[in-house]
C-alpha cells in the first residue's frame, strides 16, 4: 500500500544549513549533505533542500551541493529557492535533484509551471503555496509570505494543477513556526479538490499534530523542519508512532 | 564489470550514475552500438514523456539495438515502459521487447502513483532478498499490465507490474537508484547476475 511521507526540510544559506542542531553522530551539522543522509538512514522518506542564498553569486554554489546530496543521499529530493527558469532547473536536476520547487516565480509568471512541466514532467514540478488568512480569506503571499497577493490559495492551487504541477506544497503561514498543528481544513479541502498530491507543511509540533493532518487533513506527506532540527522528534520514532496509529508508513 | 548507461534525453541519468558508484562501479554512458554490446551489464533509465523519449532512441538508432543486446538490460521507470509493446503515452509504439500494454491509471485516486509502496508475488533472481515488508520509490502515471513476465506486483488503484523480465531483459517501474538500501540491493542483485 502507498505510504504517507515524512519529509524534513533543510534550510541552506551559503552552502549551510541554517537551523544549527547538534546530533551526536555528525561531524558537522552544518553541512547539508551529511545531514541529509543521516535524515535518510533515520527513514526520511524525502528531502526538501530550501535555498535561502540572498545573492545571486553566491546561489551558484547550489548546483556543487546538489550534486554531493545526489552522491550521498539514496531518496528522493527536491530544491527550491530562488528558481525562476527552465535554465535553473536544467541545471538542478541533471545535478541529480529530483524535484525543483517553485513559489513566488511561479506566482509572478505562471506560465512557468506550463514550460517546466512541458520540458521536464509534471512529476519533478512542486508549486509551494504560501497561505495566509488575510482580511478572513485564504491568499497566496509571496517573499517567504511577507507580500500579500490578490490571488486566492484554493483558485491558484487549482490553477497550478491544470498547469502541470506534479505536487503542491502548502504553507500555512498562520501556522509556520507556531508549532501549534498543521493547517487542517485548507489542506483536507486542496487535497479533495485536486487530484494530485499534496504536501502539507508549517505547524507540526507534535507527533499527535502528524496524526492529524494525515487522517484529518487527508494530507500525502508531511514536511517540518525545527522539530527534527532541534530533535524533539525523531523521524524514526515519529514514522513508528504514526504506523501504531494505522497510518502507512515505510519503516525501514 | 563494465556497466554501460543508454545515452539519450532520460532525466534520471545522473541519480542512476551515483547509485552504481555508491555500489563502487563507473558506469560508460554511450548511445553508440560498439559500446553498448560489449558492456557487461547494461541499464536504460527512463524519467520523461513517452513519444519524446522514443523519438531520442530512434534518432540515435536505438529503438534497433536495444532489443537486440545479448547481456543482461534492466529498464527504469519510463524504460519499462518503453520496453512494452505500446504506451497510452501520446499514443506511442514501444520497443516491443515485452508483449505487453502500457496504460493510464483510471483517475480514482491522484495521479500519479508518488510515493514508497511494497511489492507482492516476488520471485527472481533479480530480487533476490527482497519481501512484501520492504518499500521501493514510485512515481508514474502509467502502468504496464500484469502478465506471465512478472516478477514482483504493485497495487495502487489496482494491481500493475512492477517487476518484469523476460530473457536477458529487466525492468522495474520503480526507481531503484532512489529507493534506499532496498533499491540498492536490487541494483546489487542486477549487478550479481
Amino acid at each position: 500500500m502507498l505510504t504517507k511521507r515524512i519529509i524534513p526540510c533543510l534550510d541552506v544559506k551559503d552552502g549551510k544549513t541554517v537551523k544549527g542542531i547538534n546530533f551526536e553522530n555528525l561531524r558537522d551539522a552544518g553541512d547539508p549533505v551529511e545531514l541529509g543522509a543521516f535524515y535518510a538512514q533515520q527513514g526520511a522518506d524525502e528531502l526538501v533542500f530550501l535555498d535561502i542564498t540572498a545573492t545571486l553569486e553566491k546561489r551558484k554554489t547550489l548546483v556543487e551541493l546538489v550534486k554531493r546530496v545526489a552522491q550521498n543521499v539514496n531518496i528522493p529530493f527536491t530544491v527550491g529557492g530562488g528558481i525562476a527558469s527552465i535554465a535553473d532547473v536544467s541545471a538542478l536536476l541533471n545535478a541529480g535533484a529530483d524535484k525543483v520547487s517553485i513559489n513566488s516565480s511561479a506566482v509572478q509568471n505562471p506560465n512557468l509551471v506550463n514550460e517546466l512541466a512541458l520540458e521536464f514532467g509534471s512529476q519533478c514540478v512542486v508549486v509551494a503555496i504560501d497561505s495566509k488568512l488575510y482580511h478572513d480569506q485564504h491568499k497566496v503571499h509571496t517573499h517567504g509570505g511577507k507580500k500579500p497577493t490578490d490571488i486566492a490559495t484554493f483558485a491558484w492551487a487549482k490553477e497550478v494543477a491544470d498547469r502541470g504541477a506534479g505536487e503542491i506544497l502548502l504553507t500555512s503561514m498562520d501556522h509556520d513556526g507556531v508549532k501549534n498543528g498543521f493547517a487542517i481544513e485548507i489542506t483536507k479541502k486542496l487535497s479533495e479538490i485536486l487530484s494530485i498530491p499534496i504536501i502539507a507543511s508549517g505547524g507540526g509540533g507534535t507527533m499527535e499534530h502528524f496524526v492529524e493532518i494525515f487522517q484529518k487533513g487527508k494530507a500525502d506527506a508531511a514536511l517540518a523542519a525545527s522539530v527534527f532540527h532541534f530533535k524533539e522528534i525523531g523521524v524514526q520514532e515519529l514514522k513508528r508512532f504514526l504506523s501504531d496509529k494505522q497510518i502507512n508508513m515505510r519503516l525501514s | 564489470m563494465q556497466v554501460a548507461i543508454i545515452k539519450y534525453n532520460a532525466g534520471n541519468t545522473q541519480s542512476v550514475i551515483y547509485a552504481l558508484e555508491r555500489l563502487g562501479i563507473k558506469p560508460l554512458l554511450s548511445d553508440e552500438p560498439e559500446v553498448l554490446s560489449a558492456a557487461d551489464k547494461i541499464i536504460f533509465p527512463g524519467v520523461g514523456e513517452a513519444s519524446t523519449a522514443m523519438k531520442f532512441l530512434k534518432e540515435r538508432n536505438l529503438d534497433k539495438i536495444i532489443p537486440t543486446l545479448k547481456q543482461p538490460v534492466l529498464g527504469v521507470c519510463l524504460g519499462l515502459q518503453l520496453m512494452c509493446t505500446h504506451t497510452e503515452e501520446n499514443n506511442t509504439v514501444g520497443l516491443d521487447i515485452f508483449p505487453t500494454q502500457v496504460k493510464r491509471f483510471p483517475a480514482k485516486d491522484k495521479i500519479p502513483h508518488m510515493g514508497w509502496n511494497n511489492l507482492t508475488d516476488i520471485k527472481g533472481q533479480l530480487m533476490n532478498g527482497i519481501t512484501e515488508q520492504d518499500y521501493v520509490y514510485f512515481v508514474h502515471s502509467y502502468y504496464a499490465e500484469l502478465s506471465m513476465h512478472t516478477l514482483a506486483s504493485c497495487n495502487y488503484i489496482l494491481p500493475f507490474a512492477a517487476v518484469i523480465q523476460k530473457d536477458n531483459f529487466y525492468a522495474t517501474q520503480f526507481h531503484p537508484e532512489k529507493s534506499g538500501s532496498v533499491g540498492s540491493n536490487i541494483l546489487q542483485n542486477f549487478l550479481n547476475l
